[in-house]
């Protein structure tokens, strides 16, 4: 028997069929009757927001922090415009969301009514899949296959748009089970490739894992397959910054995170290994720099659940369509059953090579004088925290890279960061939606203080809730990625990438309800950062760093993995007029 | 639209024209993409190629299966292999597409344009046209006494080289509706 409700009624339905327990949203006209269902209940929480898009952020930072899709949910028109930046960073990383957008009724459809957009139009190449629903017996079918679609195949962001009309009107409510979808992407691998593989693994001199977040997103099985593969055969790992966590960075075979600013060794055994495993990553731009020099003596191979991935970046040797856990897990049947073979001398020479570059020691600096460098802060931060039940969100810029670089990560799960859109402004609103997911646990987001401004509204939020997030800034008073790129390429000409009227952090957070720390001198960091991690509620902790530091080691634009600057002594005339035009 | 012209490996470009090593020869392609017949359908499909700097050549679209809801896209690209792989794979991305067939690799198929062409003139070019239109097998559509319309039906070589001939017999409009195509044989 089908069960009739109104189209409101239903999205709280299928919310709660789905097993969403939290939602990120914002009222508004066309999403009221919505919002009056959430009223009478209990068993699904609303944060209230104080802008659309840290409400997409948020259910990024939740969804990232447990595995599950994070939902949100705001009105018609510029409420779903505001959603776009969420669901476009979203889309570059893979992560599973459902937006449920209000629209003005169905009547008023294309009359430029008051707050209507055409938000299936907007989002269109910024979702994965996206519906307007006319119909409310349509709408809780299309919100479960909204979920299977988030979440199935290589995951991402989705949206449902709701005319006003729709919610009101009643209809039959679909339940899960019943709902029928031709999308189903394919998980196992083929045997053939895996095969091949397999056999490259056995005779490879110089291998590497290179990992990213497509490990992660395939969940934890694909987590323990990867830690049991890299143990088994005692190849060296590297991974994105997106994957930074799928393998333990106290782990003996970690290399560091590679790419434009990834560690030496990293960067260094990408070149110059034999094989390359690709396990969930992308060969993104960041992470390949020059492409035709890109590991030129390497056979690649490609483990993707995405066919688009495959051949469109770098042209791969074996190319693995599948999911990770299910490919991982048959590779590692075969090898067993083919007598776990490597090639033991080779390896030994690999890793002694490996041993060499890590004695470069490329993440050195020297703190001294009562001017807290950046990496201080972070190695600081690292020390007095990571015995901690620990996340970590930042925003985007220098201070994203040096977490990456200085912090380690255990597991999976624990790093949320921008990667692929690079949003300015993610990480205050990924910390409060990864707070609410994990409300015991210490919840830090590392930024700069330019990013920091663009989504600090949302403090609001974490008082309201009280949410006790750490908003750790490393404030250099600049932009201090532009200002790297104005002094390496545009001739020390440092055009608007300073703010000359930063606020009294100190005095926002107690205008906001928090708690402000200010720390400006080496000599006193310890004992501000226990200072922030013994108060029980928000803190903005405004730590005033060196102004001109600059984040190596850095691959320049158009140059190749071994051609990293490693410090200031090196960054003149590094990028020629070919690589100037990169960004 | 213009296709992808990068030289092979390229970087000066701007970091996102990556294509390596593969080889540079422009290949034409029938793409042939079964999709669900829902509203917006086709703005997904137009909206990859554009957003992604494909090239179209020709496009049609109808719906070919009432029941099922399915309609049949017939998409001619040019592209190097490497992006003709892409954009096979980027649509079989989109939620909506059932299926791709690129119907230049997968066999012997057979392709087929409609067209309409009015012609207007008197005296010797009106009856060479009709000449004309006779060896190639078009049909008179609409006639009076100074103009013709054509209606020809066959490969877009054919359709072209058809227009060539119209042109200087006083050749005024031309209508035609894309590619349609699918495989030879029994599957």
């Amino acid at each position: 028997m089908t069960r009739q409700m109104t189209g409101a009624k239903m999205v709280v339905q299928a919310l709660k069929d789905q097993g969403v327990d939290t939602v990120f949203g914002y009222p508004g006209g066309a999403v009221l009757p919505i919002y009056d269902e959430i009223f009478q209940q209990n068993d699904i929480k609303h944060i209230l927001v104080r802008h659309e898009q840290g409400a997409t952020h948020a259910a990024e930072g939740y969804a990232r922090a447990t595995g599950k899709p994070g939902v949100v949910l705001v009105t018609s028109g510029p409420g779903a415009t505001n959603a776009v930046t969420g669901l476009t960073d979203a889309l570059m990383d893979s992560i599973p969301m459902i937006v449920l957008t209000g629209q003005v009724p169905t009547f008023m459809i294309g009359s430029d009514a008051f707050q209507e957009a055409d938000t299936v139009g907007i989002t269109r190449p910024c979702t994965k899949h996206n519906w307007l629903v006319k119909e409310t017996d349509n709408l809780a079918g299309v919100i479960h296959e909204a979920f299977h679609v988030a979440t199935s195949g290589r995951p991402g962001p989705v949206l449902v748009d709701i005319p006003k009309d729709v919610q009101f009107a009643n209809g039959s409510y679909t339940p899960p089970e019943q709902v029928q979808t031709h999308y189903n992407p394919q998980v196992k691998g083929d045997m053939a490739e895996i095969e091949k593989l397999v056999d490259l693994v056995m005779t490879a001199k110089k291998p590497v894992f290179y990992t990213g977040g497509g490990v992660i997103n395939s969940g934890p099985a694909a987590t323990q397959l990867l830690r049991e593969l890299v143990a088994a055969t005692d190849f060296p790992i590297t991974s994105t910054l997106m994957g930074l966590g799928c393998y333990p960075a106290s782990g003996k075979n970690w290399l560091g995170m590679l790419g434009m600013h990834g560690l030496y060794e990293a960067n260094m055994a990408m070149h110059d290994c034999d094989l390359m495993i690709n396990v969930g990553a992308r060969f993104d731009d960041r992470i390949t720099g020059r492409i035709d020099a890109f590991s030129p003596k390497s056979k690649k191979v490609h483990i993707d659940i995405d066919p688009s991935s495959i051949n469109k970046v770098i042209r791969v040797d074996v190319p693995i369509l599948g999911d990770i856990a299910h490919v991982l897990e048959d590779v590692l049947r075969v090898w067993k059953a083919k007598g776990r073979k490597t090639q033991k001398e080779g390896l030994a020479k690999w890793w002694a090579q490996i041993n060499e570059w890590r004695k470069v020691d490329c993440l050195k600096f020297k703190q001294s004088g009562k001017t807290i460098k950046p990496q201080h802060a972070l190695a600081r931060l690292e020390a007095l925290t990571k015995d901690h039940d620990r996340y970590i969100t930042t925003e985007v810029g220098q201070h994203q890279m040096w977490a990456a670089q200085y912090l380690g990560f255990e597991d999976p799960n624990r790093w949320m960061t921008s990667g692929g859109l690079g949003t300015m402004g993610y990480g205050t609103p990924a910390s409060i939606g990864v707070q609410v997911a994990h409300p015991e646990s210490l919840v830090i987001n590392v930024a700069g203080e330019a990013s920091w401004l663009m989504n600090m509204q949302e403090m609001g939020t974490a008082v309201q809730y009280r949410l006790p997030v750490k908003q750790f800034i490393l404030n250099n008073e600049r932009l201090g990625m532009v200002r790297q790129w104005q002094e390496l390429l545009h001739g020390e000409r440092y055009s608007h990438s300073w703010s000359e009227a930063l606020p009294d952090f100190v005095k926002l957070a107690e205008a906001f309800g928090a708690k402000g720390i200010l720390c400006d001198n080496a000599d006193d960091l310890d004992e501000a950062i226990k200072e922030m991690l013994a108060y029980d509620g928000p803190v903005i902790f405004d730590c005033l760093v060196e102004k001109h530091e600059n984040c190596f080691p850095m691959i320049p634009s158009g140059k190749a993995h071994n051609e990293m600057l490693l410090g200031e002594a090196e960054t003149q005339g590094a990028i020629d007029a070919k690589g100037s035009v990169l960004v | 639209m213009s296709p992808l012209k990068i030289k092979k490996g390229s970087t000066s470009h701007s970091a996102y024209n990556l294509r390596p090593t593969f080889s540079d020869v422009q290949e034409r392609h029938t793409l042939a993409v079964i999709v669900e017949n829902e509203p917006g359908v086709l703005a997904r499909v137009i909206g990859l190629f554009s957003g992604r700097g494909y090239n179209i050549e020709s496009l049609t679209v109808a719906e070919v299966d009432h029941e099922g809801h399915l309609s049949r896209i017939t998409i001619v690209t040019t592209g190097t292999p490497q992006v003709i792989e892409q954009i096979k794979a980027q649509l079989g991305r989109i939620v909506s597409v059932h299926q791709v067939n690129d119907l230049t690799v997968e066999g012997p198929a057979v392709e087929r344009e409609l067209a309409m062409f009015k012609v207007a003139g008197t005296g010797d070019k009106r009856i060479e046209a009709l000449r004309l239109a006779e060896i190639f097998r078009a049909n008179v559509v609409d006639s009076t006494l100074e103009s013709f319309v054509f209606e020809i039906t066959g490969a877009p070589e054919k359709i072209d080289a058809f227009a060539d001939l119209m042109r200087p017999l006083g050749l005024q409009e031309v209508a035609r509706t894309g590619v349609a195509a699918l495989s030879r044989g029994n599957e």
